[in-house]
C-alpha cells in the first residue's frame, strides 16, 4: 500500500492534448490510434474494436488445443494421421467414447477420485471450519503462536514430506489404497483456514457473545450461527479445494499401483502411455476429455463464486 | 467482586478448552503429516537408506554426493531454467488484464475462456500438450506449416524440449495472473489517473508510474509464488517425458527425487535432495520478502 506516494511524478513533456478518455480509468492501449482528429467516443470505440480483436486471436489460442483433443477424440484411428488435419473429423467417431471404458479402469478411476476428493473436502472443510471459528472469534492461549506454526507449513514443498510420509503409511499397510490420499485431508486445510478466518474477522464479536449470554454451547453457535454466516466463503474454498484434489497427481502415483485403486488421473496417464504404443490416439483424447469435463462443468457453473475468491485470495496473499 | 473474577476466570477456562480443542484436529495434522516427516527427511537425508532395512548413518555423504552428481545438477539447472516462462507470463498477463479492463461487451467470456487451462487437470493437459507437440501430426507444427515453417519434434529434441513445456506452462498459468491482475487493476481509484491525465502524463507515463506500482504487491505475490510451483513442477515432465527427457534436458529436481526415491529405492539420498529443495524453496520465499520490503521502502 506505500506504493500511493509515488504517484507524483511531473509532467515529463509540455502540456499535450489529453489523449481520449484517459481519466476513466486504463492507462494503456488507449488513445494512441487517431489521436487529435476523431473525438473521444470515436477512439474509445476503435479501442475496444482492436482490443476485441487481440483477445480474440488469444482466446482461439487458449482454447485450440482442448478443441484439438475433442476434435481428435471424435476421429479414426487413421483420421488422426491425415494431411492437412481435418478440425471437424469426417466420419465422426463417437464408439471412441464408449471404448474407453472398457479399454481401462476409467469407471473405477473415477469412482476412486470421486471416493477421495468428497471425503477429503467434506470432511476437511468442517475441521477447518472450525478451526478457523476458534482462530477468529475464541479466546484461548498460545493462539498466534499455533496460527504461526500451521501457516509456516505452507512454506514446506510437498516433494520434501512425501519419502517419510510414504514410510508412515507403508509401515501401517497402508500403500495401494486410497487411505494415504484421504486421512491427511480429513486434518484440515491450512490455506482454507487463513481464508475462513480473515472473512470471520469481519463478522461482528457481538454475534457470538450475545448467543453466549443466550445459554448457547461453542459447538451450537458454530453450527447454528458461524456456519451460515461464511456460507459463501467455504463454498468457494471447497470447490477450489475438490478441483485441487480431483485433479492430483503426485500424491497418487506415489501410493497407488494396481489399477483398481488408481485415481483417474492416473487411469488417464496410463492410458496415453499404453495407447500410444498402438497410435490410438483418438481413445487417449477421448478418456483424457472425459477426465477434464467434471472440473470444466463445475467451473462454468460456478464461475462467479470461483473467480472471486481466486481474485480474493491473490490480493490477500 | 472475587466472585465475578473467578466466575470470570472459570468461564475463559471453558472457552480456552473449547478453542484448544476446535483447533487440535489440524494442529494434529501438522504434526503428523508435515512436522514429523519435515524431522525424519532431515534426519533421513544424513543415512544410507532403503526404505525397508534401518537407515545408515552416513554423516554429509549424501550431500557431498549431490554436487558431483551430473543429473541432479542437470535437474536442477533444468528447472532452473523452466522458470524463464514465469516473466513471460506475468508480461503477457498483465497485458491482458489491460485488455480486459475496458469496458466493453465478452470480458466475462473471455475471462472464463482464458481461465479454462487453470482449472483444467494438468495431468489431462500434459497429454493433450504431448499430442499438440508431436513432431509430424502434432497441433503446433501444423500451425507453423501454414507459415511455412518445418517445425521440430519438439520432445525429442534437446533445443526444444524445454521451450516446448515452458510454452505449455505459460498458456496453463496465464488465467490465473491476469484474474489477479485484473483485480488489482480494479481496485486502483480513478481519481489517480485523471490527476495524471490533467497533468498531462501521456498513457505510457500513466501506466509506468501508475500502473505498474499499485499493481506491484500482486506482481510480487505472483513472483513468488511461480517461483515456489516451478521449483516442483513434476507431472508434465512425468507424463511428456517419462524419461527425463532427450539426454535428461527435461528432467526437473521433483521427477529425479521421485525416480531415486521410489524407482531406484535411494531413499536416503532422496531425502538429501528433497531436503535441498525445501531449503531453496525457503531461501527464495524468504529473499523475495527480503527484496519487496526494500523495493517499498525506496519507493517511499
Amino acid at each position: 500500500m506505500s506504493a500511493q506516494n509515488v504517484i507524483t511524478t511531473p509532467p515529463l513533456e509540455p502540456a499535450q492534448e489529453i489523449p481520449g478518455g484517459a481519466g476513466s480509468g486504463k492507462p494503456a492501449g488507449r488513445g494512441r490510434a487517431g489521436r487529435g482528429s476523431r473525438s473521444a467516443k470515436e477512439t474509445l470505440r476503435l479501442g475496444n474494436i482492436l482490443t476485441t480483436l487481440v483477445l480474440s486471436v488469444g482466446a482461439i489460442v487458449m482454447i485450440a488445443p482442448l478443441a484439438w483433443t475433442f476434435s481428435t477424440s471424435l476421429k479414426t484411428k487413421d483420421g488422426v494421421f491425415e494431411l492437412p488435419p481435418q478440425w471437424i473429423p469426417d466420419p465422426f467417431v463417437w464408439e471412441n467414447y464408449a471404448r474407453i471404458w472398457t479399454a481401462g479402469p476409467l469407471l473405477t478411476g473415477i469412482q476412486n477420485s470421486l471416493i477421495v476428493a468428497c471425503s477429503v473436502t467434506i470432511v476437511g472443510s468442517l475441521t477447518s471450519a472450525l478451526a478457523a471459528f476458534a482462530f477468529a472469534k475464541m479466546r484461548m492461549p498460545l493462539k498466534n503462536v499455533l496460527f504461526l506454526g500451521l501457516l509456516s507449513g505452507l512454506m514446506i514443498p510437498f516433494p520434501t514430506l512425501m519419502i517419510p510420509q510414504f514410510t508412515i503409511f507403508a509401515s501401517i499397510g497402508w500403500v495401494d489404497t486410497l487411505l494415504p490420499l484421504i486421512v491427511p485431508g480429513l486434518f484440515g486445510n491450512i490455506i482454507m483456514i487463513f481464508f475462513l478466518r480473515q472473512f470471520l474477522n469481519s463478522i461482528p464479536d457481538s454475534i457470538v457473545e450475545a448467543a453466549r449470554i443466550d445459554g448457547a454451547s461453542y459447538l451450537q453457535i458454530f453450527w447454528t450461527l458461524i456456519l451460515p454466516a461464511i456460507r459463501p466463503a467455504l463454498a468457494a474454498q471447497f470447490i477450489l479445494w475438490f478441483m485441487a484434489m480431483w485433479n492430483d497427481y503426485l500424491a497418487p502415483i506415489i501410493y497407488l499401483n494396481s489399477p483398481g485403486t488408481q485415481t483417474l488421473q492416473l487411469v488417464i496417464a496410463n492410458f496415453n502411455a499404453q495407447y500410444a504404443i498402438q497410435t490410438d490416439y483418438p481413445l487417449i483424447m477421448a478418456a483424457s476429455f472425459v477426465a477434464l469435463l467434471p472440473v470444466l462443468i463445475v467451473f462454468v457453473v460456478f464461475q462467479r463464486q470461483i473467480i472471486e475468491s481466486i481474485a480474493l485470495s491473490g490480493s490477500k496473499g | 467482586m472475587t466472585t465475578t473474577i473467578t466466575r470470570r476466570s472459570r468461564l475463559h477456562r471453558k472457552e480456552h478448552r473449547a478453542a484448544l480443542a476446535f483447533v487440535a484436529i489440524p494442529v494434529i495434522g501438522f504434526l503428523l503429516f508435515t512436522l514429523f516427516p519435515l524431522l525424519f527427511s532431515v534426519y533421513a537425508s544424513f543415512t544410507n537408506w532403503n526404505g525397508i532395512s534401518a537407515p545408515v548413518f552416513k554423516g554429509l555423504d549424501n550431500y557431498t554426493k549431490m554436487f558431483g552428481d551430473r543429473y541432479f545438477l542437470q535437474s536442477l539447472w533444468n528447472t532452473l531454467y523452466m522458470m524463464i516462462g514465469i516473466p513471460i507470463g506475468l508480461v503477457i498477463s498483465l497485458g491482458l488484464a489491460l485488455a480486459m479492463n475496458r469496458k466493453m461487451r465478452g470480458t466475462t467470456f473471455f475471462r472464463t475462456v482464458y481461465y479454462l487451462p487453470v482449472i483444467s487437470s494438468i495431468a489431462a493437459v500434459a497429454i493433450l500438450w504431448q499430442w499438440a507437440f508431436n513432431g509430424d501430426f502434432g497441433l503446433i507444427n501444423q500451425g507453423l506449416a501454414l507459415v511455412g515453417i518445418d517445425g521440430p519434434n519438439w520432445l525429442q529434441d534437446t533445443a526444444t524440449v524445454k521451450p516446448a513445456l515452458i510454452i505449455m506452462a505459460i498458456w496453463k498459468g496465464l488465467g490465473y495472473s491476469m484474474l489477479l491482475y485484473l483485480a488489482a487493476l480494479q481496485s486502483v481509484p480513478r481519481y489517480l489517473y485523471e490527476a495524471a491525465a490533467l497533468d498531462g502524463a501521456t498513457a505510457w507515463q500513466q501506466f509506468r508510474h501508475i500502473t505498474i506500482p499499485m499493481v506491484r504487491p500482486v506482481t510480487f505475490f505472483l513472483i513468488v509464488t511461480s517461483i515456489i510451483g516451478g521449483s516442483q513442477i513434476f507431472v508434465e515432465i512425468n507424463i511428456m517425458t517419462p524419461t527425463g527427457g532427450p539426454e535428461f534436458q527435461s528432467a526437473s529436481i521433483v521427477w529425479y527425487i521421485w525416480q531415486k526415491a521410489f524407482d531406484n529405492l535411494q531413499m536416503g539420498y532422496a531425502s538429501a535432495m528433497s531436503v535441498v529443495l525445501g531449503l531453496l524453496v525457503f531461501a527464495i520465499t524468504f529473499i523475495q520478502f527480503r527484496l519487496n520490503r526494500r523495493n517499498q521502502f525506496s519507493i517511499d
